[in-house]
């Protein structure tokens, strides 16, 4: 399928022949891709960033984002507090640093999650016609419920922890994936070069993981980019409806739902974690915007 | 044609049965006794065995779960324990604000979706273009209920334009309810508003290189007509699935849009349900906004045979 697409027009000359994967220098050939793509360029960069803010939490907050001192309590942006304190005197800033970590956590769990069992069912569903017919039903009737409405029933469920946060969501992305992986590994199926693995007596499992599988992976990385934006939004939104996190831990979700208490008085506390969700999710939209063109030869420069 | 809406709707009984399997199975994801988690720490051992039973809990899985399909089927959605009233008929009650921000907010979306998505495709790489695209980009990353937040800040609390929080009903004021619901219609019309137009962007870009446009440009046609009249109208197909898929985001946003504006719908009574631990309520809810998103896009699919006649439905 890639290779009837690269013989299209125009196409050979914008993309080097590829180094096949494992080989030295697909990761150069990857990188050098990408800096092709400004979107995924930028959105890279971004998204870099904030994992290095997320790793170094506690060597960039100025303070113990737990700390409490009501001495200092709702002080505006000033130069001990660049984004000032809540109620209980907490430095922002601090909070926010280390809500990247909470978020980014969440957000990488849950594509690890749904993309691990988004495969396996996705393989299954799409190898096999029996598997496919009851695995394809439940999918559609999961994804008959809007996202966020089905995380919300599964956490009044499950109770506000983090992990049921990272379940939940994980539940509910699944089945996106699958429908990927599904309708890739229907149309590989039948190419001959997985014909002819079968032919040569390759086991079921061998042709899946060895010769399905890899060509699975563009789609599921682009899919998997824009399902950590949306874990991001979603995490946020739960924390904020009081159906997420519990409000002592700092998630960017959390933080709002206390200043929004305070909103007229001190703006400070809900605009910067939402300036920390809007940046983050903005530079995993142009990193999967990016990605997806670059996997998709046909439609480059035509989105984002 | 009506074959096909019939098959259609025969085709939907799976799915609205896995959707009354997750409302049945949801109660069983408590840690614990479903029953004794609903009434919290002060009741007695024999209330909980009252509960117990009326919901029909001490009966075999497969009993209950026979039991709860024909009642589901047929639209009872059980009793709520805290508002002790049919939950179908809780929904109703607070029906009204929350079918009147959806419909509002999916006019906002399509009314500046699809016009911004048009003018970026036929301005390729224009100014208008690239700010149509930045502001969508902004609007699928920006988190709806901090950008509900930050309208309320300064259209109500700064300038005063429109009500901090709350709805009139539309009983009382017709004009105070769209008032009161034009900034959560703004709030959520403007995500929805974003992947329409990335969505009516790509589709016309697709649509705009191909021959019968060139050959409606041929025939002498006016650019307004081989635009609206000839290219649109084929990139529409794409872009009405994508508006029946953005409006299950517009039924869910909906319930943070109306915690963020204090507004009594649909949405307030789930988040009040979960803090109530209130289970019946949620399960109804969830199922009745799936079985209408299921069947809104049931509708969107029959819509297609008018946008487009080689879609045939034999």
């Amino acid at each position: 399928m890639r290779e009837a697409r690269l013989s299209g027009r125009a196409a050979p000359l914008l993309v080097p022949p590829r180094p096949a994967a494992g080989q030295p220098g697909m990761w150069a050939a990857a990188l050098r891709a990408v800096g092709r793509s400004r979107s995924a360029l930028i959105g890279g960069t971004i998204v870099l960033l904030i994992v290095l803010v997320a790793i170094f939490a506690s060597l960039l907050s100025p303070y113990d984002p737990q700390e409490i001192d009501v001495s200092r309590r709702l002080v505006g942006p000033r130069s001990a507090h660049p984004f000032g304190t809540d109620n209980l005197g907490r430095d922002i800033l601090s909070r926010v640093i280390h809500g990247t970590r909470i978020s980014l956590s969440v957000g990488g769990l849950v594509v690890g999650c749904s993309a691990g069992a988004g495969i396996v069912l996705g393989l299954l569903a799409g190898y096999s016609s029996h598997l496919d017919r009851v695995l394809m039903r439940i999918m559609d009737g999961l994804m008959a419920f809007p996202t966020t409405l089905l995380a919300i029933a599964l956490m009044a469920a499950l109770g506000a922890r983090l992990s049921n946060v990272i379940i939940a969501l994980a539940i509910v992305f699944t089945p996106r994936v699958a429908r990927v992986v599904r309708s890739v590994t229907l149309v590989l199926r039948e190419l001959d070069y997985v014909q002819a693995a079968q032919a040569l007596g390759a086991r079921d499992s061998r042709v899946l993981l060895r010769h399905v599988l890899p060509n699975c992976m563009a789609p599921v990385i682009v899919q998997g980019t824009f399902t950590f934006a949306e874990s991001v939004l979603a995490e946020a939104a739960l924390s904020f409806l009081g159906v997420g996190l519990p409000p002592y831990i700092p998630s960017w979700g959390t933080i709002i739902t206390v200043g929004r208490q305070f909103m007229q008085t001190a703006w400070w506390i809900t605009v910067f974690p939402g300036m920390a969700i809007l940046v983050s999710v903005l530079g995993l939209n142009l990193l999967g915007d990016g990605l997806r063109d670059l996997a998709d030869p046909r439609l480059r420069g035509r989105l984002g | 044609m009506t074959g096909y809406v019939l098959r259609r709707l025969v085709a939907l009984l799976p799915v609205l049965l896995i959707v009354s399997t997750v409302g049945f199975f949801l109660i069983y994801l408590t840690p614990g006794d479903p029953a004794a988690v609903m009434l919290g720490p002060d009741a007695t051992a024999e209330e909980i065995e009252n509960l117990r039973t009326q919901m029909g809990l001490n009966r075999p899985l497969h009993v209950q779960l026979l039991h709860w399909y024909s009642r589901t089927l047929r639209g009872d959605l059980g009793d709520s324990i805290f508002l002790q009233r049919p939950v179908r008929q809780a929904i109703i009650e607070r029906l009204e604000p929350t079918v009147l921000l959806t419909s509002m907010s999916l006019f906002v979306a399509v009314a500046v979706g699809v016009p911004a998505g048009v003018v970026s495709a036929v301005r390729r790489n224009s100014w208008m273009d690239q700010v149509a695209m930045g502001v969508a980009l902004f609007g699928v990353s920006v988190p709806g209920f901090w950008l509900g937040l930050n309208l309320i800040l300064f259209f109500s609390v700064y300038l005063g334009l429109f009500p901090v929080a709350g709805y009139e009903p539309v009983a009382q004021s017709v004009v105070g309810a769209l008032r009161s619901l034009v900034l959560p219609a703004l709030t959520l019309g403007i995500g929805g508003s974003a992947l329409i137009a990335r969505m009516t962007r790509s589709s016309m870009l697709e649509v705009l290189g191909q021959d019968f446009v060139r050959t409606a440009r041929a025939k002498g046609n006016q650019e307004r007509r081989v635009i609206l009249g000839h290219a649109l109208r084929n990139a529409m197909i794409p872009t009405v699935t994508v508006i029946g898929l953005a409006l299950g985001g517009l039924l869910a946003g909906a319930i943070v849009t109306e915690t963020v504006f204090v507004i009594p719908g649909v949405g307030r009574l789930v988040i009040n349900s979960v803090a109530r631990r209130d289970y019946p309520v949620i399960q109804g809810v969830l199922m009745f906004i799936a079985s209408i998103y299921v069947l809104v896009n049931l509708f969107i699919d029959v819509i297609y045979v008018y946008l487009d006649p080689r879609v045939k439905y034999a």
